[in-house]
This record gives C-alpha cells, sequence and structure tokens, in this order.
C-alpha cells in the first residue's frame, strides 16, 4: 500500500490467508519417529552411513541394551556418561549462567532434561522438530542428526561453585568444590576454565554429540551462555574391560589402570559419592576433574622412543609397564633394571600416578584426545582433553596432580591451559529433572 | 547491510507472499462464494469487470492489463473507503486480488491507468452478509499497517538527517560530519531489512570497501564516505558520492511506497535485525573506520523492537507468554546498552569495549534474539 493513501485498518478489511501448514511427518499415530526410523525411510545412501555405526557398536565400542542397540537409558542411579563404556567423540561445553533467578534455571534444566532425554534415545528435541512443524517457525530441532542412529549419546551435567554462588544456593554447595590448588606449571585461561553450568556429550558419533550440545546451549539462550567449550575425537581412556585400551596422542595406551565399570566397590570407594561424604543430594553423583593439557606434540616427537618410555614409564608398541612383559602386568615399582636401577624410573609419569604413590587415590578418567587446529605458529594446537570422576578431587586428583606438576619428567611436553571443577549429580529418577535435589 | 544475503534478499514489492493487509495477490481462497475468480480488463481507456455482482464473503477478481501504462484495481465501499486494491499492475501482467466484503449493499470498483485521478469506475453490488474474518486477521492487518506507517516515517526522517550529514561533508566540515554520521544512519538502521530487500541500492549505500563489485562500479555510500572522514582525509568526489547517497535514499523512499508487507516479514525482520547486531555490531565489523557500532546497535535493536510492536496483539493471543519474555529480553539489552552511553549522549567507541563487554552483549543478544525467533512461528500459527 502506498504512504499516499492509509493503509485500510478497518476490522473487516479483507482476508489474511493462513499460511500453509505442514502436516507433520510420519503420521505414524503420533508416536514420534525416532531419528533411527527416520534414517530407516530415508533410503539406502543414508541407511550405509548408519550401517557403520551400527556394526561399531556391535564390535563392542559401546553402550546400549539389547533391547534398543546404541541407546545408553538415560534415568538410572548414577548418571549416564561416567561408567558408561567410554565412547568415541566427545563434546564438552561450561556455561554461565545469565540469571540469578532461581525458578528460570529450574525452568531450562526441566526443557533441558525432557530434550536429552530424547536425544539420548535417538529423538528430535521434540517430536517432528526438526521439518515437521510451523514453517515459518525456525525448526525446534536443528536437523543435522536426522537420519543418525542414538549412536550412545550420553549426556552429563554438572555445576561448578559459582552456580550455587550465583543462585543463592551456598548452603548447598558441597565442600568438595572448593577451588583446586595452583600447580607447578600451570598457565590457565580463564577463557577455558571454570563456569557456572558442564554439560558432557560423548557419543559414537561426532555429529550426534555436536547437535545434542547445540540445541541445549539454544535452549539455554538468555538463562546461560557458553562460557567455553571443547571438542574430543578419540576416547583416551577404556572404562570398561569389555574395551581395548586406546592410546593419546603421545602414542602410548592411555587408561589401563583406569577403573572399570565391571569394579563395582571401587567406583563405590573411588567415584559414587557416599552418604556422609557432604550434601545428601549429591549422593550418588561425583565429581568431575576437567583439564584443558596442552601437548607440545612437535617436541615430543623428536624425543628418542627410549626416552619416551622412560617418561611414561611404559613400553610404546605393547604398553607393558617397563617392569613387566604385557600391558596388563602390574607395574612394580621396586623392580630394578639390569643397572640396578629402577626398572620405572623414578620420575616416571606412571610411578608418580600410581595407586601405590598415592595412598591408593584412584580416578575414573575419561579424557579426550583433541587438536584444534594449530596455534599460528605452525604447531598443532592438540592434547588431552583431561576428564576424571572421583568421590573427592581434593584426596584424589590433587595429590596426583601436585605430584605430577612438581616431578613427572613428562611436564615438559604438556601445558594445562583450562581447568574446572564440577559436582555432578546422581542420576535422574523417572519424573525427575537434572539437578533437582540440590533445589530441594 | 549483511555481509552475507545482500545480493539474494531480494523481495520486490507485491511478489512477496502477502499474508494480510488490504489485499491479498496470493493464491485464489479455497472457498468462494458462486464460481471462479471475475476477470477484470483493464486497458487505458476502459476498465471491464465480468460480472456486475457477487455473493457476499471472500470475493476474487483476477485482474489484466491490456493497456499501455501502469494500472491499479480498486474495489471501494461507499466514500471511497477502499475495501481492496492491486497496484503496479504492468502492461500485459495479470494480479490476483482477493477482497473479504463480509455486508451486501453497493460498492464501486475502479481501474486506474498510470495510477492516477479517481480512475474508470463502475457500480458493484454485493448480496446477502457473510461471517467476518476472526478478530486475529484483523489485529495482522492493523500490524502491517502499523509497521508500514513506521517505515514511512524512519525514511522521511532519513531523508531529512542525510541531507544534514551530506551537506556538512561537502561543506567541508568534518567534524560535523562525523558528529552526523551515526545520527543519519540511526535511521537507516532502524528499517535495515527494508533497504535490504532492494538488492541494488543496498550495496550502494551500505557497501564495504572490500565487497565484490561489477567492474566499473566503485565504493560509495555511507562507509565510502566514513572512510574519508575518519582515515583519508575528504576526497575530489566525496561530494559526489554524498549526492549520490542522497539520491538513493530518495530512491529508497520512492521504492519503499510500493512494497507491501506480511506479518511473517515483519517477525524475519525483527530476527534480521538483531542477527545484523551480532554479526555486524558486535564485532566491530561495520563502522570500522569510526568505530561508532554501538549508535547502529541501539538502532537495530530499536528497529526490531517497533516490528515485534506492530505484531503484538496477535503476539499476546497467541501466546500470552512470549511477550512479556520479549519485553523482558529488550530491557536487558536496553539497560546494557544505556551503559556505554557518553555524557552528550552518544555511545563509546566500539574499540573502547573490552571482550568482557561484547561478550555481555553477545548474550543479551542471543538472549533476546531466541525469543524473536519464535515470533514468526507464533503469528502464522
Amino acid at each position: 500500500m502506498s504512504a499516499s493513501r492509509p493503509p485500510s485498518t478497518d476490522p473487516s478489511s479483507p482476508p489474511v490467508e493462513p499460511p500453509p501448514t505442514v502436516p507433520p511427518a510420519g503420521g505414524d499415530g503420533g508416536g514420534g519417529l525416532s531419528r533411527r526410523r527416520l534414517f530407516g525411510y530415508a533410503g539406502a545412501g543414508v541407511a550405509l552411513a548408519g550401517a557403520g555405526a551400527a556394526i561399531g557398536y556391535a564390535a563392542g565400542a559401546s553402550g546400549g541394551g539389547p533391547e534398543r542397540p546404541g541407546v545408553v537409558p538415560f534415568r538410572d542411579v548414577h548418571q549416564a556418561g561416567i561408567v558408561t563404556p567410554a565412547q568415541d567423540r566427545l563434546h564438552f561445553v561450561a556455561l554461565d549462567l545469565t540469571t540469578t533467578d532461581r525458578a528460570e534455571v529450574q525452568r531450562v534444566l526441566q526443557k533441558w532434561t525432557t530434550a536429552a532425554e530424547r536425544m539420548t534415545a535417538g529423538q528430535e528435541v521434540t517430536e517432528n522438530g526438526a521439518v515437521g512443524l510451523n514453517k515459518y517457525a525456525p525448526p525446534t530441532d536443528t536437523g543435522e542428526a536426522l537420519g543418525l542412529p542414538a549412536a550412545s549419546l550420553t549426556l552429563t551435567i554438572g555445576f561448578g561453585a559459582s552456580f550455587f554462588e550465583k543462585l543463592g544456593l551456598q548452603d548447598r554447595m558441597p565442600a568438595a568444590l572448593a577451588p583446586l590448588p595452583s600447580f607447578t606449571g600451570d598457565d590457565l585461561d580463564p577463557a577455558r576454565s571454570g563456569g557456572d553450568v558442564c554439560l558432557q556429550a560423548c557419543a559414537d558419533d561426532p555429529q550426534v554429540a555436536v547437535h545434542a550440545i547445540r540445541n541445549l546451549v539454544r535452549m539455554g539462550f538468555g538463562t546461560a551462555s557458553v562460557r567455553w567449550s571443547q571438542l574430543g575425537f578419540g576416547r583416551t581412556s577404556s572404562t570398561s574391560t569389555a574395551q581395548d585400551t586406546p592410546r593419546n596422542l603421545f602414542g602410548f595406551k592411555d587408561g589401563t589402570n583406569n577403573l572399570k565399570a565391571e569394579e563395582p566397590a571401587e567406583l563405590d570407594t573411588h567415584v559414587w559419592v557416599q552418604q556422609g561424604d557432604g550434601p545428601d543430594w549429591m549422593v550418588g553423583g561425583s565429581y568431575l576433574v576437567a583439564r584443558r593439557i596442552r601437548m607440545h606434540i612437535e617436541t615430543w616427537d623428536r624425543t628418542s622412543l627410549d626416552e619416551q618410555e622412560q617418561i611414561v614409564g611404559r613400553s610404546k608398541g605393547e604398553g607393558n609397564p617397563l617392569s613387566g612383559q604385557k600391558e596388563f602386568d602390574l607395574a612394580d615399582l621396586s623392580a630394578k633394571g639390569a643397572d640396578g636401577e629402577p626398572a620405572i624410573p623414578v620420575d616416571a609419569h606412571i610411578r608418580l600416578a600410581a595407586a601405590e604413590t598415592q595412598n591408593g587415590a584412584k580416578m575414573l578418567r575419561r579424557g579426550y584426545n583433541f587438536v584444534d587446529g594449530s596455534d599460528g605458529s605452525g604447531h598443532l594446537d592438540a592434547g588431552l582433553f583431561f576428564l576424571a570422576f572421583v568421590r573427592d578431587p581434593h584426596t584424589q586428583f590433587v595429590p596426583v596432580q601436585r605430584a605430577l606438576a612438581n616431578k613427572d619428567r613428562m611436564m615438559e611436553y604438556l601445558e594445562h591451559n583450562g581447568s574446572a571443577l564440577f559436582a555432578i549429580p546422581p542420576g535422574v529418577k523417572d519424573g525427575q529433572y537434572w539437578g533437582q535435589g540440590l533445589f530441594a | 547491510m549483511s555481509r552475507r544475503t545482500s545480493a539474494v534478499a531480494v523481495v520486490a514489492a507485491g511478489t512477496a507472499l502477502l499474508l494480510a493487509g488490504c489485499t491479498s495477490t496470493a493464491r485464489p481462497p479455497a472457498a468462494q462464494g458462486g464460481g471462479g475468480p471475475i476477470s477484470v480488463t483493464a486497458s487505458d481507456t476502459a476498465c471491464d469487470v465480468s460480472a456486475r455482482e457477487a455473493p457476499a464473503g471472500n470475493i476474487s477478481f483476477t485482474v489484466k492489463n491490456t493497456g499501455t501504462k501502469v494500472t491499479e484495481f480498486y474495489l471501494y465501499d461507499t466514500g471511497d473507503r477502499i475495501m481492496g486494491e492491486v497496484e503496479n499492475i504492468g502492461p500485459g501482467l495479470s494480479r490476483n486480488l482477493i477482497v473479504e466484503v463480509p455486508d451486501g449493499g453497493s460498492y464501486t470498483t475502479a481501474c486506474k491507468p498510470g495510477m492516477v485521478g479517481d480512475g474508470i469506475r463502475a457500480p458493484f453490488t454485493v448480496t446477502g452478509t457473510a461471517q467476518r474474518s476472526t478478530d486475529t486477521d484483523a489485529k495482522l492487518a492493523e500490524a502491517t499497517a502499523g509497521y508500514t506507517r513506521y517505515v514511512t516515517s524512519q525514511i522521511e526522517a532519513l531523508v531529512a538527517k542525510n541531507k544534514e550529514f551530506t551537506a556538512a561533508v561537502k561543506a567541508g566540515n568534518v567534524d560535523q560530519a562525523k558528529a552526523l554520521f551515526p545520527v543519519a544512519r540511526t535511521y537507516w538502521e532502524r528499517i535495515e531489512p527494508v533497504a535490504e530487500s532492494f538488492g541494488d541500492l543496498d550495496p550502494k549505500m551500505d557497501g564495504r570497501e572490500d565487497d565484490e563489485r561489477e567492474p566499473g562500479v566503485g565504493f560509495t555510500g555511507y562507509h565510502r564516505l566514513e572512510k574519508d572522514l575518519w582515515v583519508d582525509g575528504l576526497q575530489p568526489d566525496s561530494a559526489q558520492i554524498a549526492d549520490q547517497l542522497d539520491a538513493d535514499i530518495l530512491d529508497l523512499q520512492n521504492r519503499v511506497k510500493t512494497v507491501e508487507f506480511t506479518p511473517v516479514q515483519l517477525a524475519n525482520g525483527a530476527k534480521e535485525l538483531l542477527d545484523e547486531v551480532a554479526t555486524g555490531k558486535i564485532t566491530g565489523e561495520e563502522d570500522r573506520y569510526s568505530h561508532t557500532d554501538l549508535w547502529d546497535f541501539k538502532a537495530n535493536v530499536e528497529g526490531s523492537q517497533a516490528s515485534v510492536a506492530a505484531l503484538r496483539p496477535v503476539i499476546d493471543e497467541k501466546d500470552p507468554n512470549l511477550g512479556p519474555t520479549l519485553d523482558q529480553r529488550f530491557a536487558a539489552v536496553e539497560q546494557l546498552l544505556e551503559g556505554y552511553r557518553t555524557p552528550d549522549g552518544g555511545f563509546v567507541l566500539y574499540t573502547q569495549l573490552t571482550p568482557e563487554d561484547t561478550k555481555k552483549m553477545s548474550d543479551a543478544v542471543d538472549a533476546l534474539a531466541e525469543p524473536i525467533s519464535q515470533v514468526a512461528g507464533v503469528v502464522t500459527s
């Protein structure tokens, strides 16, 4: 309408045509297509990719019950993504609350829980959310996981000390969230450290993990904003005896002596918060220490094989401790070599980190390799995104890290540039949402 | 100017899917009382309407221009109240018009060859009565009409303020021109998606130095003058660039008169303005020489707010929770921006912002843009 004529604003104005609406896809009685079923309909090209993932699962890559291959149950006594057999891919994000309104945060936690449960089951964020709703509205699911299976996706939430401070919940804050001390050689970047909330997505398909984090972040806008995030492309620990020990970017097997899902008593001792440890709402939960450990790959690669093995305390090929023959031979810290020197050097990584050296301290490590491109001076910005779940970070992680920081010869090749500590609440019961117990 | 889509985001007047407003030139209605559309043959001297009578309800016309002049077709009620109109029908073209006429009575049809004068008129009778369209439809129509008034007023101000700015450039008064640059741009930035919808104008007026151009096409418009004023000093052709900018703005003003907005366009415009903030202003990309990005930031947010305000009655009807959320998030952005005011009422320069400042702005814009992105879906639900 032209400006020279006043536009007609009479209520009897001519009609408005409603926009065409797209009928819900599938028409399967409203049950909603799982992404997996959708990919079944999508045709051979997509199905091929899906088959690869399915084979990966069948080979025992990671979890999933027998009824729903590749689906890790979301609701359980403990959160998934801790003792779940470590998946191959990680997308980890730390967020800061942008509000101090407790009710608003609870609303987002509820929304996140619903979406997380759906996504871990291989479904869209909301039913038909990617393409089946109002075409004039942005899709409620971003769509990049359409056609992909659940891929053993787990989503795990945690809360940092600042979460409790911002929401005035200091009385609920576990003492175990006291700040980690600074360690020799730390070069922590505040922009890669801390955070009020963390979300850990692990999956056998990177796109599934990224999709999950992307959608949860999106749902949180206005309540939480991303502080930092980290992608990981290869697990560096096995958390189940069914898994082979993977290698880190130094080329060594990592996590041989890790705590395993098949050791429930050990997990209760070292991983799961017990009654009396702190606030009741944390019982069945854990604490997560996250460290971004840059590896100086190029200098390491110029180090002789013998020196690399002396630094680690294991052989590079088999992964046996230098005191033994096979990977799973127990490291004998008192063993002497032919020269009368300790077979495992006094400053070797595995000696300093060993439970025997550390008053029995063990951690469930669940880290991932990362390569975030290069650093501008031609070196890879690569390393290990260290994730460890412990019952008490101050008696388990801190002494080990202190010993490593002060004595480990490997430190010459490492730089810790990110650090965070989160309380991981227990598993989500039916009808509950993530972290509900701490608001009670 | 969006850095990505200026060339493709051409939503030319009249070609858009019209969801509301005075007329609809989209598809014929699914159910029309009594047969197909009434055909109108509009020549330079005649206006032949195939039926003189129709039942109340949605009445559909197909208007074919068989003449040599651009024409219009109207259905008037008593006192020339416009029931429906279709404008800008070029020679040889046909356009559809659907008019809702709920009440029987005497009406008037008119063709206007050359789009001037009273036109070639004839009586038209509507029989019976029909149920009125829902309240929502009227609210949507008022939304687009209200936003049209907003755009018109902003362009009028843009014409005037830009003249002050270009006059200072032409007078060689660099300090004054620098002071007026962000003021003139405020009116531009408030209606940026509308301006961008004219794909040929936007690159001339708001292009960047490093944009790819056709051979022989120079770097002109706001950012060329910005560079002259802040970096290079006024050039021999600065005055000519200033005159061209004024002329382009007048061109924009004329073209906007023929634009018909839809509720979806309003909603998307509100979102696009925040996209502009996210990609152009919080990054300091847009005003890279003057660093007056926060002025543009503020104007983009105001423009977004105007779109949402126009749609607000419909939003409130469809989703009572969305409006208050938008109010709160708009207020948060405004409050944040007010913290960067200078004593003279302007804003600090982008170069004075710390990474913490821009992170806060980014968080506030994300928080606002997410519910804004829901508006289109809500108003079309």
